[in-house]
C-alpha cells in the first residue's frame, strides 16, 4: 500500500520543496547542492523517519522562535529607559509549573512516534535476501550467500567516475520490493555503514555481526559513506548500492556470479587481509 | 621554622613576588589568572587549528592537507585542546577559582597548594598533548588522528607510534588536575561560606560549580580507568578492547561516554551560572526562581550520568536499551527549559541595561536554546541513525559548547574583567566583539545542519562537489568568528593602556553578589574579618 501511494507523496513533497526552496531539493541517493533537508526517503522506514523529523523540526522551530520573541520582547520593554524601576517578582507558582509541565507534555507527544519508530527499525523483518559488508582500511567488501550464488568482491572508490568521493567499480546491485537484511562487521577498525535515503547507519565493528534491514521501493543508485573515524582514506570508503527489478537483478547475479567466481563467498577475507582475520576468527 | 610561620601571620600583608608570587602560588587569584591565560593561549592554539580545517573544507579536494591522516589529527588535537585546555581551564579553573572564595566569602580555597598543583598539571598536560602532534603516531605520519574519543581498536592497532600514549598521558594529567580541583571546590563550598550563608543562599555560580566538582569528580576515575587499559592495550598486551583477545570495542565507548556525557555538562554548568548573575545583575532583579534554578543544575547533573549511551545508537544496542537512553535523554529538557525560561522570567519586569556582558548573555540564552532543541532531535534514537556522526551533530554540540560555554566564558570575561583586573574595557568593544563572533559563529555553524541532513558525514577531509556550498559559507562564518578575537584582544589592550580604573561596584547596578564589596582588583588576601550574611536570599 505504501508502495503505491509513495511515489505520489514524494512528487508533492517535492513539488512544494522546489517552489519553497527553488534549487535546494532533496538529492535522491546523493546530496544536490544547497541541498537543506533530508535525502528524499526511498523506503518505508526512511520515509517515516522523515516524516518524524518534519514534526520534530516544526516543535523545536516554534520553541526557537517563540525564546526569540520572549527575549526580543522583554529586552525591548524592560529595557532601562521605558522601565526605570524594575520589579520584585521572584516567584510564580503557576508559571512555574507550566514551564516544567508543558515541556513534559511535548516530550511525551514526540516519545509517541519516536518509540513507535524505533521498534519498527530495530524488528527484523523476515529477509528474502541477507548480504553481508565486511569494512576494511579503506573499502567495503560484499559477500552474496549460497542461495544468490554465493560469491564476494571489493568495493573500492572509483576515481573516474561520477559523483566523484561516491562512484565505486563495484556497486551493490539488489532488487527492488524485497527485504534485505544486511550483515555488517569490520576486519581492522570500527566503521559504520550508512546509506541516507534508506534511513540506514549501522558501525562497522571488528569482533562483531551488526544486522540492519532495508526495503528499497524505487530503482536507481543509492550512495552512503563511510561514517565512523577509521583513519586516513575515511573519506575515501563510499557505498554505492544500485537497487533495479527483480528480472535485472536475476540478470546481474548470472555476470556476477561468473565475475567474481574466483572469490567464493567468504573466501575474501583469506585473500586480502594479513592473516589478521584468520586468527580472529580461530580465537572465536 | 616556628619562628617563620609567626612572621608570615603576623604579616597579612605578605606579598610574594617573582617566581615565588606565580610559580609557587597559593593565591586563588593568581591562580585563576593564570589559569585565565592558559586557557586563551591554549584558545588561540585551538582556534588555529580550527581555522586550518576550515581552510581546507572550504573548497571540494584537498587544498591544505596531503591527506586524511593529517586532517583528522587536527581536528582531534582541535577537539582535546578546546574541551580539556580551554573551556574546562578557563571556566572552573579560571572563573571557579576566582569567583567561589569572593562570592561564598572565604579568604582562598580550601586547599591553596592542591591548587597549584591542579594548575601546574593541567599546563603540562596540554604540553604533552603538543608534543602529541609532532611524534609518531599512524604508519608514516605524526600525531593521533582518531577523534577526541580516542576509540579503539583505530587509537590501538591502528596507531602504533607513541603519539597517541602521550596523549593519554596527557588527559590523564589534565584528569588528576580536575580530581584535585574538584576535591578543593567541593570542600571549599561546603565548608568556607561566610558565617549565614546557607547553601540556599548561596550564588548561582557556586551552585554550578558545586555540582560540575560532583561530575568531574565521579566522572574523571571512569575516563581514567578506560584510558589505562587503552594504555595497556597498547603496550602490554592486554586485550581489554580487542575482539581477537575476548575484549570488546564497545566495552570502550561505554566506559568513554560514562564520562563523556557528563563531560558536556562540566563544560556547561559553570557558564549557566555565570549567565544567571550577569542576567540578574543586568536586569537589576534578584533571580527568578532561584531554588528551581539550583535544582535545575542538581537534576541535569544527576541525570547527566544515566543517558551516556545516545552517543552509540548505531553500534548495535537492542531495542529496550535504545528505549531507555531515548527516554532518559529526553528527561534532560525538562530541567534545562526550566532555566531558559527562569532567566527570560528575571529579565521580565526588569529594568534593563544592554552593557556588553548582557549582550552576551542574552545571546548565550539564546544559541543554548537552539542548540538545546537540535540536542533533542538527536535524543531520538530513530532519527539520530541518520543523523549520526554527520555534520548535524557537529552544528548541535557547537552550539552548546562554542556558542554556548564560549559565550559564557566571553560573558563572564567583560562582566568581571574589572573587578579581576581593575581596568575598565570599553564597553562598544566588548559589543562589537558579540556582534562579529555572534554573526560569525551562526554563518560558520546554522550551515552545518543543512550539511548534516543531507548525509554530510564528520572527520572527511573532503566530500563530494554537493556539499561544496554551504561548506563555503561555514568556513566564511570561521574567518569573521576569528576576526571578532582581534578585537578582543583590542579591548584587552585599551584596558592596560587607558588604565581607567573600576570602582568597587563598576558597573553601578547593586548586584548583591559578595564581590563587589571588596576593590577592583582585590586585595591580595580578602575577607580577613569573614562577611556576615542575613536576611533573605542572597543571589
Amino acid at each position: 500500500m505504501l508502495m503505491k501511494t509513495l511515489p505520489l507523496r514524494l512528487v508533492a513533497a517535492s513539488g512544494v520543496l522546489a517552489a519553497a526552496t527553488g534549487n535546494v531539493m532533496a538529492g535522491t541517493g546523493q546530496p544536490s547542492p544547497w541541498q537543506m533537508t533530508l535525502q528524499t526517503p526511498v523506503t518505508p522506514i526512511a520515509d517515516r523517519m522523515h516524516a518524524f523529523h518534519d514534526m520534530l523540526l516544526w516543535i523545536i522551530t516554534a520553541i526557537v522562535i517563540l525564546v526569540l520573541a520572549l527575549i526580543l520582547w522583554v529586552v525591548f520593554r524592560f529595557s532601562e529607559r521605558r522601565n526605570p524601576t524594575p520589579s520584585k517578582t521572584t516567584h510564580n507558582s503557576l508559571l512555574e509549573v507550566a514551564w516544567t509541565l508543558v515541556p513534559v507534555l511535548i516530550l511525551v507527544v514526540i516519545a509517541v512516534p519516536s518509540f513507535r519508530l524505533i521498534k519498527d527499525q530495530l524488528t527484523l523483518p523476515k529477509a528474502d535476501i541477507v548480504i553481508k559488508a565486511t569494512a576494511h582500511q579503506w573499502y567495503w567488501s560484499y559477500e552474496y550467500p549460497k542461495d544468490q550464488g554465493g560469491f564476494s568482491f571489493d568495493s573500492n572508490l572509483a576515481q573516474d567516475k561520477e559523483p566523484r568521493l561516491l562512484a565505486v567499480d563495484n556497486e551493490v546491485v539488489l532488487p527492488v520490493d524485497t527485504t534485505i537484511r544486511v550483515q555488517v562487521t569490520a576486519s581492522d577498525v570500527i566503521h559504520a555503514f550508512a546509506m541516507p535515503s534508506f534511513g540506514l547507519k549501522i558501525d562497522a565493528i571488528p569482533g562483531r555481526l551488526n544486522e540492519t534491514w532495508f526495503h528499497a521501493e524505487k530503482e536507481g543508485v543509492f550512495y552512503g559513506q563511510c561514517s565512523l573515524i577509521c583513519g586516513q582514506n575515511h573519506a575515501y570508503m563510499p557505498i554505492a548500492i544500485r537497487i533495479v527489478s527483480k528480472d535485472a537483478y536475476k540478470t546481474w547475479l548470472e555476470q556476477a556470479k561468473k565475475k567474481f567466481a574466483a572469490n567464493g563467498a567468504g573466501q575474501h577475507y583469506a585473500a586480502n587481509d594479513n592473516g589478521q582475520l584468520a586468527t580472529e576468527a580461530a580465537v572465536r | 621554622m616556628a619562628s617563620s610561620s609567626t612572621a608570615a601571620h603576623a604579616d597579612h600583608a605578605d606579598h610574594p613576588t617573582g617566581l615565588r608570587r606565580w610559580l609557587f602560588s597559593t593565591n586563588h587569584k593568581d591562580i585563576g589568572t593564570m589559569y585565565l591565560f592558559s586557557a586563551l593561549m591554549a584558545g588561540l592554539i585551538g582556534g588555529f587549528l580550527s581555522i586550518l580545517m576550515r581552510i581546507e573544507l572550504q573548497e571540494p579536494g584537498l587544498q591544505l592537507f596531503s591527506n586524511g591522516q593529517m586532517f583528522n589529527v587536527i581536528v582531534t588535537g582541535h577537539g582535546l585542546i578546546m574541551v580539556f585546555f580551554v573551556v574546562m581551564p578557563a571556566l572552573i579553573g579560571g572563573f571557579g577559582n576566582w569567583f567561589v572564595p569572593l562570592m561564598i566569602g572565604a579568604p582562598d580555597m580550601a586547599f591553596p597548594r592542591l591548587n597549584n598543583i591542579s594548575l601546574w598539571l593541567t599546563i603540562c598536560a596540554f604540553l604533552l598533548l603538543v608534543v602529541s602532534l609532532f611524534v609518531g603516531g599512524a604508519p608514516g605520519s605524526t600525531g593521533f588522528g582518531g577523534g577526541w574519543t580516542v576509540y579503539p581498536p583505530l587509537s590501538t592497532s591502528g596507531h602504533p607510534g607513541p603519539a597517541l600514549d602521550f596523549g593519554i598521558l596527557a588527559l590523564h594529567a589534565a584528569g588528576a588536575s580536575s580530581i584535585l580541583g574538584a576535591i578543593n571546590f567541593i570542600t571549599t563550598i561546603l565548608n568556607m561560606r561566610a558565617p549565614g550563608m546557607t547553601l540556599h543562599k548561596m550564588p548561582l555560580f557556586a551552585w554550578g560549580m558545586l555540582v560540575t566538582a560532583f561530575l568531574l569528580l565521579i566522572s574523571l576515575p571512569v575516563l581514567a580507568g578506560a584510558i589505562t587499559m587503552l594504555l595497556t592495550d597498547r603496550n602490554f598486551g592486554t586485550t581489554f578492547f580487542d575482539p581477537a583477545g575476548g575484549g570488546d570495542p564497545v566495552l570502550y565507548q561505554h566506559l568513554f561516554w560514562f564520562f563523556g556525557h557528563p563531560e558536556v555538562y562540566i563544560m556547561i554548568l559553570p557558564a549557566f551560572g555565570i549567565i544567571s548573575h550577569i542576567i540578574s545583575t543586568f536586569s537589576r532583579k534578584p533571580i527568578f526562581g532561584y531554588l528551581g534554578m539550583a535544582y535545575a543544575m542538581v537534576a541535569i547533573g544527576a541525570v547527566g550520568f544515566i543517558v551516556w549511551a545516545h552517543h552509540m545508537y548505531t553500534v548495535g544496542l537492542s531495542l529496550d536499551t535504545q528505549r531507555y537512553f531515548v527516554f532518559a535523554t529526553m528527561v534532560i529538557a525538562v530541567p534545562t527549559g526550566i532555566k531558559i525560561f527562569s532567566w527570560i522570567a528575571t529579565m521580565w519586569g526588569g529594568s534593563i541595561r544592554m552593557t556588553a556582558p548582557m549582550l552576551w548573555a542574552v545571546g548565550f540564552v539564546f544559541l543554548f536554546t537552539v542548540g538545546g532543541v537540535t540536542g533533542v532531535v538527536l535524543a531520538n534514537a530513530g532519527i539520530d541513525r541518520e543523523l549520526h556522526n554527520t555534520y548535524y551533530v557537529i552544528a548541535h554540540f557547537h552550539y552548546v559548547l562554542s556558542l554556548g560555554a564560549v559565550f559564557g566564558i566571553f560573558a563572564g570575561w567583560y562582566y568581571w574583567f574589572p573587578k579581576m583586573f581593575g581596568y575598565i574595557v570599553p564597553d562598544w568593544i566588548g559589543k562589537l566583539h558579540f556582534w562579529l563572533a555572534f554573526i560569525g559563529a551562526n554563518v560558520l555553524f546554522f550551515p552545518m545542519h543543512f550539511l548534516g541532513l543531507a548525509g554530510m558525514p564528520r572527520h572527511y577531509v573532503d566530500y563530494p562537489n554537493a556539499f561544496a556550498g554551504w561548506h563555503r559559507i561555514a568556513s566564511y562564518g570561521s574567518y569573521i568568528f576569528a576576526f571578532s578575537l582581534l578585537v578582543f584582544f583590542y579591548g584587552v589592550y585599551v584596558a592596560w593602556r587607558r588604565k581607567e580604573r573600576a570602582a568597587n561596584d563598576p558597573w553601578g547596578m547593586g548586584s548583591p553578589t559578595l564581590e563587589w564589596t571588596l576593590s577592583s582588583p582585590p586585595p591580595f588576601h580578602q575577607f580577613e574579618k569573614l562577611p556576615r550574611i542575613t536576611g533573605s536570599a542572597d543571589h
